[in-house]
């Protein structure tokens, strides 16, 4: 079973934003820096958008805070005519931006202060996704770059950041927050008067649970939103349609495990119903060997019998290592073949895994070339470092 | 001899990927060993208890879902936000029946998802109420909790309920119910663990989380060091090895006295293959140290070959009680 070849250098050259999504600890900010570099080499004017990167990848592309204006990464080969510059998502910063812009000096501290702005700001789960999106429609509209690298926040599951903006959208404009605004906008209109049972219940619930200030704190903090910018939720409603633009692809990242690619495979069949443009499975941690010849069970034999013999415990021990490496391999390549299986018009690249963790330019070079062409599954990598290092 | 004799909550955290649902169901069939009531809970909604203990899902009621050894029984809870909310309403308020009112008006979503703190404190509340139950009448009585809690980066943030809840109701039943969380979470009762792996992130989020506790005053109990994988090279090797400086002559003697053609490629390929083996000994090394620098009482659990299942996790529980986590 192969996968379709896919050529992720013309996704590269073409695209101009670029989603990276999928489980926890896949390597989602690795592989959007290293697709970033690789197009920004290629002659691409580049942004990526990380969002809470390892500290050492981040010191590598010269982030070192929180930081909402994209800089320009040093050392990157710019012969090709192309640039990359990087920013890591404040969040907080973000939200504070979008009240700011939008309210008077006065009203604008009254809502960063509100106690519900500044958890719904720093804490409420859906929030970083939101303004990663927000954040995202502010860099596209700038037209600095040909391409935006967007890395997704690590949401407990991979869905919620198609999710959660919609979801906060839903809230700030939903019936709740108008049923809070109703009484003090509108008096007795008449169709309130429907509610006014259930809105009883409803407030007189919430008084006895969370007291009074908070309830006052609350509609305080809804009406400052409401006269600021109502339709919160066509907000999210345009940030999610750039996501449906042409020349926006989606990058799923995954890891050769059952959990991670189950996470993988509901993301592929989401992108599908939404219909938003998948590109393709960026698969991390791929473990391969040079010698697939000498198989586990040959390398396991002949190390049994040089215990017996106690020849050279080091080839035995040599050889139980590889025995080990291609068990793995054998597993890795089981599960991407299974996804294949059941995704066949889904495209993979494979990245080996790496001995350390990547925290320089040229550890993601080295990703970038294996995304675009497959690892190097004629040598490992400890030689074939030294090779490009020579 | 247990570390934690007086403990009754077990929290486990740990980055994503690291196995902490695996090591908190090993610890909850560890703690039930001998004829104990433990129950398990999970509270982000993920079924990963389910999955593990290969069930159908958990739905919001406590379920039994292993027997331990020597008798005693592991249950486990799924804990969701919104039912733990109508539950509470129905227990302190007898209103149950205005939870429909409250959905209608977006009040659940409201108090669920988005009211500062409200969310945690429904969640923690109920981890709560299941760990101090006293007499019965009150539901299934457990000698210890377990807690599969959130990853490592929110864990402070998760438990240290009240201050969030301060910054927003100074007091009524919500603060109420926040401080008690907090006085069972900061006493002796209480430890949260957290699992790690060997690799750098893991560790570094490890040694963050760890200082975050303390700072907001949390009992840090144990470092679990998950996935463990022994060197296969002598451990005067691993330099030269990593160096990729192995001796060829030694190894191509050896392939041909076993009977296995020794080309200089497949040679070079093994050499190779065992440099990456040695660099990950000493990466995992260098982050074992850093790990021996918290000053915690620290466990390992071995890397197992295939995926983890019922048996796994006997196994592994009995390694952490003979460590003496439990």
């Amino acid at each position: 079973m192969s996968p379709r070849t896919f050529e992720l250098d013309a996704l590269l050259d073409s695209a101009s934003i670029l989603v990276c999504c999928g489980a926890g600890g896949v390597g989602k900010t690795t592989t959007s820096a290293a697709l970033a570099l690789r197009a920004a080499e290629r002659g691409r004017r580049v942004c990526v958008l990380t969002i809470d990167p390892a500290r050492r990848l981040a010191q590598s592309m010269g982030l070192t805070e929180l930081d909402n204006t994209p800089r320009a990464v040093a050392d990157v080969d710019a012969r090709a005519g192309g640039s990359l510059d990087a920013m890591m998502l404040d969040m907080k910063r973000t939200f504070d931006d979008i009240v700011l812009a939008h309210a008077d000096p006065q009203r604008a501290q009254q809502i960063l202060a509100n106690p519900f702005y500044v958890s719904l700001s720093s804490s409420f789960a859906g929030t970083q996704e939101y303004m990663a999106m927000e954040k995202l429609g502010q860099l596209k509209q700038d037209g600095t770059w040909d391409l935006i690298v967007v890395d997704t926040p690590p949401s407990r599951s991979a869905l919620d950041f198609l999710d959660a903006p919609q979801r906060l959208g839903r809230f700030l404009d939903g019936r709740m927050i108008r049923l809070l605004l109703a009484p003090a906008k509108a008096g007795g209109r008449g169709m309130m008067k429907v509610f006014t049972a259930g809105l009883t219940v409803f407030t007189n619930v919430l008084t006895r649970i969370l007291g009074g200030q908070v309830l006052k704190d609350l509609s305080l903090f809804v009406a400052s939103l409401e006269t600021m910018f109502g339709g919160f939720r066509e907000r999210a409603e345009r940030t999610y349609q750039l996501l449906k633009e042409p020349g926006t692809a989606f990058v799923v990242v995954a890891v050769p495990e059952r959990d991670a690619l189950r996470e993988a495979a509901y993301f592929v069949e989401r992108l599908a119903t939404e219909r938003m443009p998948l590109a393709v499975l960026a698969l991390n941690r791929v473990h391969t060997s040079g010698a697939p010849q000498l198989s586990v069970e040959r390398s396991r034999a002949a190390a049994e019998a040089l215990d017996e013999s106690g020849e050279s415990s080091l080839t035995a021990a040599v050889l139980r290592i590889h025995a080990e490496r291609l068990a793995t391999a054998a597993r890795d390549r089981h599960l991407a073949d299974r996804f294949v299986a059941a995704h066949p018009d889904v495209p993979v690249v494979q990245v080996a895994a790496q001995p350390n963790d990547v925290h320089d330019l040229q550890g993601l070079r080295v990703i970038g070339t294996e995304l675009a062409n497959g690892p190097e599954a004629s040598a490992p990598i400890s030689t074939t470092r030294k090779k490009r290092a020579g | 001899m247990s570390d934690f004799p007086s403990v009754k909550l077990h929290v486990v955290t740990g980055k994503g990927g690291t196995g902490k649902t695996t090591v908190a169901a090993a610890l909850a069939l560890a703690l039930a060993a001998g004829g104990r009531q433990v129950l398990l809970t999970e509270v982000e909604g993920r079924q990963g208890i389910a999955q593990l203990f290969d069930t159908p899902p958990l739905p919001y009621e406590e379920r039994k879902v292993a027997v331990a050894r020597g008798g005693g029984e592991v249950y486990a809870l799924a804990i969701d936000p919104e039912a733990a909310l109508l539950e509470y309403l129905e227990m302190f308020y007898n209103l149950k029946r205005a939870g429909s009112a409250l959905k209608r008006f977006g009040a659940i979503d409201f108090a669920t998802t988005i009211a500062p703190g409200m969310r945690d404190v429904l969640l923690t509340g109920k981890v709560m109420e299941a760990a101090t139950r006293e007499r019965r009448g009150g539901g299934r009585l457990y000698d210890a909790v377990v807690l599969d809690a959130p990853p490592t980066g929110r864990i402070a943030r998760f438990l240290n309920v009240n201050s969030e809840v301060a910054g927003l109701a100074k007091m009524g039943p919500v603060r109420q119910q926040a401080d008690s969380v907090m006085t069972l979470l900061r006493s002796r009762k209480t430890a949260v663990h957290l699992v790690t792996v060997l690799e750098e992130m893991p560790v570094q989020e490890t040694i963050d989380g760890v200082a975050e506790l303390d700072r907001v005053g949390l009992p840090v109990g144990g470092v679990v060091v998950n996935m463990v994988r022994d060197p296969m090279l002598p451990f005067d090797r691993i330099a030269d090895a990593a160096a990729c400086r192995l001796d060829r002559a030694e190894i191509a003697r050896g392939l041909k006295s076993a009977g296995v053609e020794a080309s200089d490629t497949l040679v070079a390929t093994l050499v190779g293959e065992a440099a990456d083996h040695a660099g990950r000994v000493q990466l995992e090394e260098r982050e074992r140290t850093e790990l021996t620098e918290l000053e915690r009482p620290t466990y390992e659990l071995p890397m197992l070959a295939d995926t983890v299942d019922l048996a796994c996790l006997y196994d592994l529980g009995d390694q952490l009680a003979a460590q003496g986590l439990v």
